[in-house]
């Protein structure tokens, strides 16, 4: 390691916040040969508190990867080395794990020191030494020392005895140094403690059946797909800490919280005419599109100000009413579901909640959503609309109290005072907590939606 | 069994005891609302609502003083101080107060609390969130004191703790709370106070330690297994009553003793340890007795490279025991 390439720099695991010991890297930002500028993002890290960029804290080219994609590292281990100035040399392929011969090496010092001091310890006789002495009536003296400086010690007695008073001092020599040439595999595979759990890598393809979730976060799958055991009829998907997640909510969700669905028909038309309005003007002037979900969550939020206990948590023995309207918007990605959140809703209005709907949409999509985004939802609104759905019964964003569903709008024949109209129809299903919530106060959330939504017109304004 | 973090067994050995006894109940700085600094009573609130989980006021005085006054009514109470380093205004309340009731009023009272407090540095956390206070408490009669190292431990002893008729101080390792992952039963057990644990037999050397220390111990006696020394590790478990049986029995199946502790070592739990040894095993002794410990400055710096010369680590346990057992 210490040859003419002297300008590697190691960069480790920082700690990222109080109390994490570790952290796993999500993804590499940087490969070998890159540039790497001084505080340049190298890594995506993942812990249970943060999602983070690392730093780079060198200025060079990125040399070798010591941590694969997936691979939790504690802090200050290092995860890749960074060569400074000229030195871009290929990155040659050590192994990182192995320290250099550190097990033979500092066992040799502390013999080595006690040679200096060789004959001052020879007649000193520890009590154990002397009691065992005693007891068998032997004489120290005869019995060939091991300890330092050549000290008897009480194993010493012990091994005399054992053999019958039989030198022994080649074995007690032999015991201090057969791990000197220890191969790199060995020390790879040596075993861990008992209370660090190793994910061993020898598993056995074993597939759970029993059990609902991992208690723990999942590894980051290497392989996204492995092969089934029975023949190829099966495919095994590894769980991802986000499926996980999903997975772990959405359980809570199902079995503490007794689920009730209503569902309204909500004439849009008016709606429609009004964004066909200003579509063209807005996304010119602000960049984004103006988008149906807007002007739902904006009409949701005046319904929940009617009814405020659509925006509360059940706590078991009271029910707790939030003050703040953050509406939670269920996005989803191409393999999971998440719910960034609209904080304050209530105070802003529809254009600035079609900026923020972008935006959030937006950074779920590139997956820079910070922790704060997830945060503090009260209400969650999902739009299925996209997809064609007419009609879905959600769960629940645990702990909320009741969820929106904004299914496709459909032009429909309708019925309108005795004569029959095309209008563009939706359905808005209600997912609710039937703890807190009953029908009559549903119902009546629903219809005050149902105004809401019906009374926008030409003239309703956006800012 | 699930596997979890050491932090959700403490989590899980209050939820599972609140749900059994009504009349346990939390209180501590940010304990509700929040679900502490560290999310240790994470969720709790919700659960038991706020009678239950009760945010007090930034005064531990008060905290151990109203745990102490309800406990002598009846309830079970656990007062959280948010690091054992903000736990000395309540010490009156404790060592004068909690520790006596039971002695001072001839049994008519008694004072079951339970004081949690995490201990440790190694999270640059400088002076005022790192202390190890074991000392402060370690010697007052009345008290019983506990530092678990594992989950497992972890939870076994704070329900044991709960349920004790006396005031007990639980010193939970803050550096451990997600160092540590295993599997911990979802069942109702208990870890019996006052017993100590042996972790790991050997023949070379005994380490006897306790909460963090012992994860090092356990990684350095691994790699010494290599070159041939084998480690005999016991945990203390509980600090105060100490389990003099168990001390004795370990140090003489080596005769080789190393006490390890993250308190700095005048005065600490290890020269007690050291005492019991030297008036019990004198004539089991091999070596001197060894102390590896926390340095006797004032406080954990808050710079990396000198919070690393003052933590103990598995570099620091290897070379004491290896030193220990080639003597």
């Amino acid at each position: 390691m210490s040859t003419t390439n002297s300008a590697q720099k190691n960069i480790t695991m920082p700690q990222l916040a109080e109390s994490l010991v570790s952290a796993t890297i999500a993804k590499w930002l940087k490969r070998p040969g890159d540039t790497v500028d001084l505080y340049e993002p190298i890594c995506e890290v993942i812990t249970d508190k943060v999602n983070a960029e690392i730093p780079s804290t060198e200025e060079g080219v990125m040399g070798e990867l010591l941590a694969a994609e997936g691979q939790e590292i504690a802090v200050g281990e290092i995860i890749c080395r960074i060569v400074t100035e000229g030195e871009a040399s290929a990155p040659a392929a050590q192994s990182p794990a192995v320290r250099p011969a550190s097990p033979a090496g500092g066992s040799a010092a502390p013999q080595a020191a006690s040679g200096v001091e060789a004959g001052g310890m020879r007649a000193r006789y520890s009590p154990a030494v002397q009691a065992l002495a005693a007891q068998h009536g032997l004489d120290p003296a005869v019995i060939p020392g091991s300890g330092m400086g050549g000290r008897v010690t009480r194993k010493d007695v012990l091994r005399h005895l054992e053999h019958g008073g039989a030198s022994q001092a080649a074995a007690s020599a032999a015991s201090a140094a057969p791990s000197a040439p220890q191969p790199a595999a060995a020390s790879f595979a040596a075993p861990q403690p008992p209370m660090f759990a190793s994910s061993s890598l020898s598993s056995q393809n074993e597939v759970r059946h029993s059990g609902l979730h991992l208690s723990e976060n999942p590894k980051l799958p290497k392989i996204e797909i492995e092969e089934g055991g029975r023949g190829a009829n099966e495919t095994y998907i590894d769980i991802t800490p986000i499926r996980n997640t999903i997975a772990t909510r959405m359980r809570q969700s199902v079995s503490e919280i007794p689920h009730g669905w209503m569902m309204i028909e909500v004439d849009m038309t008016n709606l429609v005419k009004l964004r066909n309005k200003h579509k063209d003007e807005f996304k010119r002037n602000e960049g984004v599109n103006l988008t149906y979900p807007a002007f739902v969550i904006k009409a949701v939020v005046n319904a929940i100000k009617d009814y405020p206990i659509m925006n509360s948590v059940w706590a078991v023995d009271k029910i707790i009413v939030k003050r703040d309207i953050n509406i939670s918007l269920a996005v989803g990605t191409e393999d999971s579901v998440l719910t960034p959140v609209i904080k304050k809703a209530d105070q802003k209005n529809i254009a600035g909640l079609a900026m923020e709907i972008d935006d959030l949409a937006r950074r779920t999509r590139e997956r820079t959503l910070k922790i704060d985004d997830m945060q503090g939802g009260t209400f969650t609104v999902n739009n299925t609309g996209s997809f064609g759905s007419i009609l879905s019964q959600p769960i629940i964003n645990y702990p909320q109290a009741a969820q929106l569903t904004f299914e496709s709008i459909v032009k429909r024949p309708v019925v309108i005072n005795d004569m029959v109209g095309v209008r563009s129809m939706a359905n808005f299903c209600l997912s609710l907590d039937h703890r807190i919530l009953d029908g009559l106060i549903c119902g009546r959330f629903l219809q005050r939606v149902k105004e809401n939504l019906e009374s926008y017109s030409p003239d309703t304004k956006l800012y | 069994m699930p596997m979890m973090e050491y932090i959700d067994a403490i989590r899980l050995a209050m939820k599972e005891e609140m749900e059994n006894d009504p009349s346990v109940f939390i209180l501590g700085e940010d304990v509700g609302v929040k679900g502490g600094v560290f999310t240790t009573t994470k969720g709790l609130q919700q659960q038991f609502g706020e009678d239950r989980v009760i945010d007090t006021p930034l005064a531990e005085s008060a905290i151990a003083g109203v745990a102490i006054g309800a406990a002598m009514v009846g309830m079970k109470p656990i007062a959280e101080m948010q690091y054992s380093d903000f736990m000395l205004p309540a010490t009156n309340q404790i060592i004068s107060e909690a520790a006596k009731i039971r002695y001072r009023s001839n049994n008519d009272w008694d004072c079951p609390i339970v004081v949690r407090a995490p201990i440790g540095g190694g999270i640059f956390g400088g002076l005022y969130h790192s202390q190890c206070p074991e000392s402060i408490f370690f010697g007052t009669p009345g008290l019983k004191i506990i530092a678990p190292y594992s989950a497992y431990d972890a939870k076994g002893l704070l329900k044991a703790a709960i349920r004790d008729p006396d005031p007990v101080l639980f010193f939970e390792n803050k550096k451990c709370y997600k160092l540590i992952k295993e599997d911990v039963p979802d069942d109702d057990y208990i870890v019996p106070i006052g017993k100590a644990n042996l972790l790991r037999e050997g023949d070379d050397i005994t380490v006897i330690s306790y909460s963090l220390p012992l994860h090092f111990a356990m990684q350095a006696a691994e790699e010494l297994e290599q070159e041939g020394i084998t480690s005999h590790i016991l945990d203390l478990r509980t600090i105060q009553p100490l389990d003099r049986e168990a001390i004795i029995e370990a140090v003489r199946r080596t005769g080789k003793v190393l006490i390890v502790h993250e308190d700095n070592k005048t005065g600490g739990v290890g020269a007690e340890v050291a005492a019991i040894i030297a008036e019990e095993c004198l004539y089991d002794l091999d070596a001197p007795i060894r102390r590896l410990c926390g340095p006797d400055a004032p406080a954990m710096p808050i710079n990396p490279p000198q919070e690393k010369f003052f933590m103990l680590s598995k570099d620091k346990l290897l070379d004491a025991m290896r030193e220990l057992a080639l003597y």
